[in-house]
């Protein structure tokens, strides 16, 4: 079974040492996901494996056989930059540009967790459903991305306002239905 | 994006500001500018490729038959390689080639920065050309495989004994052998200004203390990179740098070859702080692909970075203050010694903030050296200022705190009025209306100056301030060139960089209002040596310079317009200063009625485009005046009575900077600074093991950046007032921000528990 | 990394039929072990990855509940009865490390999960008796403010840097095991060795033998519970101390106490003496401070590590007084 990346399948590696980042980079040429550190300590790496936001630098490629691996190259639809994308444009959420994809990843990712009810180490009462994703919330969440360039503050301002804005898009649906 | 144009404005026309800056009250023009787009928020041009992982850098350049290379390193400070067995990583799969001392081709040593106009390298030893060791950590090997993963492995197979010779690796051992006064810019780093120590004694209030400031590393989150590949005697390196055209000839000084034969490109730069110049990597990388005769990808992995890539040294600071007891200042001691490689020469210089900050009677300044055995130390965001701002303004807090004077009017009474060492008038200087302006923002009033009277639950509370300032350069070497179409479109290139800082944008913006363009008929080209000019971006002088040599170029383009306008044109028989760029075309600046377009006159003419370049006049502005960025740093700090945590609740920065180019990408560069400034308060420290000169945290795991949870919402706010004498009123504002900020924090946090820490960074553990 | 070949167990008797070979190794989320191959340190042959068996979360049949060890970290942290039951678990789980990491490593990884002591990694420029026995120990006079203060050698003072751990030694928990010999039951808290002579052998696990599955005793009855970490950084760093606590108080009086640390220790460390010293104790600021103060009576600070024994002193009394206010 091969490996989906961005809804196209590819070969695993013959040699099981290429990890999921190098055979995104080297063998299928899609740059988006960086290496920072390679060895779990920076989150420049993150994609999504089946929906989840994982580091691909300590994932080896063979580990995902029959997956789904979506990388910020997968994002942008045929009607553009996805809203998260425009967002971190919008607040100015990276200077360099090198930790913005897997910024961007995990905050999807980071997203989809909250949605579920996954509690961070600073949700105080856990059997609290009205727990709001504070800026406070993101930042720990967001924590396992480094930023050196300092733009956290536009990062979280990004975030926080997509996840606003597809909050409300659920709620007036649920309201509709 | 904010489609912001001003193409079609009337009343709007900018004229061509003086090609001289420093010549008299000759103001640039763009500065009365207000409505165009120069200070507007423009979302930056590169954003939509870099949110999509489609911005290039430097290790994704996809090249036929590359290899790929990986390093072994030293681990002894000083001697010699004794034995170095390459026999199993050379049988190893899939490699191509090992590379010791033994094999390398013949190199020069790479032109130490500074040593030379173009001069990139970040030390001056002998790469891989012989057996001797000089910093633990050196590379001693490259190999080079088909895959990374192959390179990896061989290098793991590389054994080398060494022979160790008596080595200098602890700072205090290196004092005990003698120091030296530092040299910096040219000049020795010791200014003495009457007697400042009899002064100490004579007044009737004093601080003396001693501080001290760890290593520090830039850590970009783009580990240095570079892919590479020969074509006969031509180098081509794709660099991850903040110097493309100093690189391009250092190298070919290191390989005996031309300046033109050597290409270096770095259209985009991870983070660079200081970091991203010629290190032994790049030669390393380039000289592998001359022996394989294959192109080599060499990325460093994070340790190598550590290992190869020297940061910022330590420093010891005396800072001894005396006042009246008034506040005034009589004497400022700021002496001490800084760590430093045989093989560099960048004495940390933490007097430079000190030399301007506050108008006293008697100064004594001086920075020592003490030499070790170690990796070339290096420039780091803000050199000097950011850890020199430190020791004296934390020691202006206690002065403060001495007298029972409020921190910030102790430092408005003691504002000189001219440069206090240096006697020359200031270009610009607000710094006081920033301080206001601050204070009334940050509710500074509210401050309970009793320290560790301010408590919420386990948390105690304190706010804290500190000036923060840069010096303003511009450096010789900035050119461009300009590439106006007849469609109306301009093309700016200069040897510029765009490290994040929003070069590319800000600069578009600087040039359509000049030329009467709308943003998006702007082009900036830049990150390739073979671009006009020789501009670092460093010391942050790249946005000055830029400007200086689009003035420039903007002078030969409107002479040719004019040419080529000729009698047919409404324009006819205007000097160049007489006109200014207008809705895609000229005007006459006294009759707006008399204009022609671009498009128009280069039809005419019969020309599809013009081509100027032309080079930026010297900085004279610098020997006129006194010029500097300034801050005004005010900080919120929680201290964990229980832990002795530290957390920043909130942090302003209130600058006086000159013109502000773009709102947006200026409010990150500030930031940007702060949260580094923020690390260096709180958590950074390179971890030098004394017993033998090993870096010991070379990860990202152990050596801590501000993560976001570090990072509050940071207020930045700015006066932009305009500096008649600079082009477009700028000044620099990349390493404004990490200067004030960790003695903003240190002194915060003594108000919140009146507990002062004097030696960085605040752990835990110095409050508990 | 060493070459090594790859593959996938679908159940664990054939996982334990290929643990058993020389030179393999089992392979969970990778989020430490692929880090170790990297490094060289681990230079497995092969590679079992277990991650396909059993995730399983379900309740036993005394109230607690097992938790089959291939089950991701965030998966344990988020799941419904520990969220209810056993809020500490999922407080420690999510103070360690981050969200990424959390989705990656298993809890049987995580139990195993080797130091991240600065001169173990080191591999080619500094001496580590648990790398190489012998070789001698360069954090014991180097840079050890992350090191222990309690349980460490003269050959190792190296700690586990586990937050999950620190709550499964404070909840009992029993981690179950499968060999090629058979299965057996061990309390996490025999899981981990302490360095003494061979700090290379850092648990009693026998070759090839696999944790398959951690369970949770039914929770401590009337008890509050909470985990607390100290670090140097807000988010994303490892623990200088941390402490896992449950009390039980009744009229004032300690009627049920289990405490646990992390970060001080080569070892997920239970606090025995405290607690025994805490039972039938007023529940009062001064006894929990006493009770730490006694555990740590015999701690050995290094050079840059002294300050952790009063932060866990002081942990602990701030973290207890809190649980026992929340009771009065």
């Amino acid at each position: 079974m091969p490996i989906t990346v961005n809804g196209n399948e590819a070969e695993l590696p013959h040699d099981p040492r290429v990890s999921l980042l190098d055979l995104l980079r080297e063998d299928l040429h899609l740059f988006g996901a960086k290496k920072g550190c390679n060895q779990g300590a920076c989150g420049a790496c993150t994609v999504l494996v089946d929906g989840q936001r994982v580091l691909s630098c300590l994932t080896l490629a063979v580990q995902c056989e029959g997956r789904h691996v979506m990388t910020v190259e997968g994002l942008a639809g045929d009607n553009g930059l996805h809203p998260l994308q425009k967002a971190f444009i919008e607040h100015d959420g990276f200077q360099c540009g090198f930790c913005t994809p897997g910024q961007i990843c995990s905050a999807l990712g980071m997203a989809a967790e909250f949605d579920r009810g996954v509690p961070s180490v600073i949700t105080e009462d856990f059997d609290d459903d009205g727990v709001a994703l504070t800026p406070e919330e993101i930042r720990e969440r967001m924590s396992g991305n480094l930023c050196r360039c300092g733009a956290h503050n536009g990062i979280v301002a990004a975030i926080a306002e997509v996840h606003a804005i597809q909050g409300d898009r659920t709620d007036s649906r649920e309201a509709a239905a | 994006m904010s489609a912001v144009s001003n193409a079609g404005h009337p009343g709007t026309a900018v004229g061509l500001a003086a090609n001289q800056w420093g010549q008299g009250d000759n103001p640039d023009p763009l500065i009365r500018h207000k409505h165009g787009l120069v200070g507007t928020s423009v979302s930056r041009i590169d954003g939509p490729l870099k949110v999509q992982g489609k911005a290039t850098f430097a290790a994704e350049f996809v090249k036929e038959g590359l290899t790929y290379a990986a390093l072994a390193f030293s681990t002894i400070a000083k001697g010699r390689i004794e034995t170095l067995d390459t026999s199993a990583a050379e049988a190893a799969p899939g490699v191509v080639l090992v590379m010791t001392y033994k094999n390398a081709p013949r190199m020069k040593p790479m032109p130490l920065f500074m040593t030379a106009e173009k001069a990139a390298g970040g030390d001056n030893l002998p790469i891989m050309q012989d057996d001797r060791v000089h910093w633990n950590g050196q590379p001693i090997a490259l190999v080079l495989a088909e895959t990374q993963e192959q390179a990896d492995f061989a290098s793991s197979l590389v054994h080398a004994t060494f022979k160790a010779e008596p080595s200098v690796t602890n700072f205090k051992e290196a004092k005990r052998r003698g120091t030296k006064t530092g040299e910096f810019g040219g000049g020795p780093l010791k200014l003495e200004i009457g007697d400042a120590e009899a002064a100490l004694t004579q007044v009737p209030v004093s601080i003396d203390a001693q501080y001290s400031t760890p290593r520090h590393s830039h850590n970009a989150i783009e580990p240095h990179a570079a892919t590479v590949a020969w074509d006969g005697d031509a180098l081509l390196v794709h660099d991850a740098s903040q110097a493309v055209v100093h690189t391009a000839w250092s190298l070919s000084s290191v390989f005996g070859i031309d300046e033109s034969q050597v290409h270096v490109t770095s259209p985009y730069v991870g983070g660079g702080f200081g970091s991203k110049t010629l290190w032994q990597h790049q030669v390393l990388g380039a000289a592998a692909s001359k022996l394989a005769g294959r192109p080599v990808r060499i990325t460093l992995s994070r340790e190598g970075v550590y290992r190869m890539v020297g940061g910022r040294s330590q420093t010891e600071q005396r800072v001894a203050l005396g006042a009246d007891k008034d506040g005034r200042l009589k004497a400022i001691i700021h002496t001490g010694v800084v760590a430093m490689s045989h093989q560099n020469a960048l004495p940390e210089p933490f007097i430079l903030a000190t030399r301007g900050a506050y108008a006293a009677d008697a100064f004594k300044l001086h920075v020592e050296v003490a030499q070790m055995d170690m990796l070339a130390n290096t420039f780091m965001r803000a050199p000097g200022e950011a850890v020199g701002t430190f020791g004296l303004e934390c020691a202006l807090d206690e002065l403060a705190d001495k007298l029972g004077i409020d921190p910030v009017e102790i430092r408005i009474l003691n504002e000189p009025d001219k440069h206090p060492t240096e006697g020359k008038p200031f270009s610009s200087r607000n710094i006081v209306e920033a301080w206001r302006t601050g204070a009334q923002r940050f509710g500074w009033a509210k401050r309970n100056a009793k320290p560790g009277s301010v408590r919420q639950g386990e948390w105690l509370i304190g706010m804290g301030c500190a000036t923060g300032t840069y010096p303003y350069y511009r450096m010789p070497g900035g050119a461009a060139r300009i590439t106006l179409r007849k469609d109306g479109h301009a093309r700016v290139e200069i040897a510029a960089h765009e490290m994040g800082m929003g070069t590319a944008t800000a600069h578009s913006q600087v040039t359509a209002d000049r030329l009467g363009l709308p943003l998006d008929q702007v082009t900036f080209g830049y990150g390739d040596s073979k671009m006009p000019g020789a501009v670092l971006a460093g010391g942050s002088q790249q946005s000055a310079s830029i400007g200086a040599a689009i003035v420039a170029a903007q002078h030969a383009l409107f002479a040719q317009l004019l040419i080529l306008a000729g009698n047919a044109s409404p324009l006819a028989g205007l000097r160049p200063e007489e006109v200014g760029g207008f809705n895609g075309g000229l005007v006459a600046l006294a009759d707006l009625a008399r204009s022609e377009s671009y498009a128009s006159i280069m039809g005419r003419a019969g020309r599809d485009e013009i081509v100027v370049q032309e080079d930026a006049p010297p900085p004279m502005e610098l020997q006129n005046w006194s010029m500097h960025s300034y801050g005004a740093m005010f900080c919120e700090a929680r201290v964990n009575a229980v832990t002795g945590e530290t957390r920043i609740s909130r942090f302003l920065g209130s600058f006086d900077c000159g013109r502000i180019l773009n709102a947006k990408t200026a409010a990150s560069q500030f930031r940007g600074g702060i949260i580094m400034g923020l690390g260096l308060a709180l958590m950074e420290e390179t971890q030098f093991d004394e017993r033998n000169g090993r870096i010991m945290n070379p990860s990202l795991a152990e050596y801590h950046v501000p993560a976001h949870m570090d990072v509050p919402e940071i207020d930045v706010i700015w006066n932009d007032i305009p500096d008649p004498h600079t082009p477009m009123g700028a000044h620099g504002i990349g390493e404004i921000g990490i200067t004030g900020t960790a003695a903003a924090v240190a002194n915060a946090v003594f108000n919140a528990t009146g507990k002062r820490v004097r030696d960085l960074p605040l752990t835990l553990d110095k409050l508990m | 990394m060493t070459p090594f070949t790859y593959s996938r167990a679908s159940d664990t008797a054939s996982a334990v039929q290929f643990g058993a070979m020389a030179q393999a190794k089992y392979l969970g989320g990778g989020t430490n072990l692929v880090d170790l191959l990297r490094e060289t340190i681990e230079q497995p042959s092969s590679l079992i990855d277990v991650t396909g068996l059993s995730s399983a979360i379900t309740p036993t049949a005394d109230g607690g509940l097992l938790i089959g060890a291939a089950a991701k970290n965030t998966a344990l942290a988020e799941h419904r009865l520990v969220l209810s039951h056993y809020p500490m678990l999922t407080r420690s789980i999510v103070a360690g490390a981050s969200a990424q990491i959390r989705n990656m490593a298993t809890v049987g990884g995580n139990i195993l999960q080797r130091t991240r002591c600065a001169y173990f990694y080191d591999t080619e420029g500094s001496r580590c008796n648990k790398r190489s026995l012998g070789q001698g120990c360069d954090a014991i006079d180097g840079f050890n403010r992350n090191h222990a203060i309690l349980g460490a050698s003269s050959s190792c003072v190296a700690t586990h840097p586990s937050d999950m751990c620190v709550a499964l030694a404070a909840l009992d928990a029993l981690v179950h095991l499968q060999g090629p010999t058979g299965a057996r039951v061990i309390p996490l808290v025999d899981l981990h060795l302490l360095p003494d002579n061979d700090p290379g052998k850092e648990t009693v696990l026998l070759p090839g033998e696999l944790i398959t599955a951690i369970e949770l005793p039914s929770p401590l009855v009337g008890g509050r519970s909470t985990y607390r970490k100290v670090r140097d950084r807000a988010s994303y760093a490892f623990a200088l101390v941390s402490v896992a606590a449950i009390l039980a108080v009744e009229d004032g009086k300690v009627t049920g106490v289990r405490l646990a640390f992390g970060g001080v220790a080569p070892k997920p460390w239970r606090a025995k003496k405290a607690e025994n010293a805490l039972l039938g104790a007023p529940a009062t600021e001064a006894t929990f401070r006493k009770a730490a103060e006694a555990e740590l009576a015999h701690a050995t600070p290094l050079s840059g590590n002294g300050f952790k024994v009063e932060l866990a002193i002081r942990t602990v009394a701030a973290l207890m007084t809190s649980l026992a206010g929340d009771q009065s």
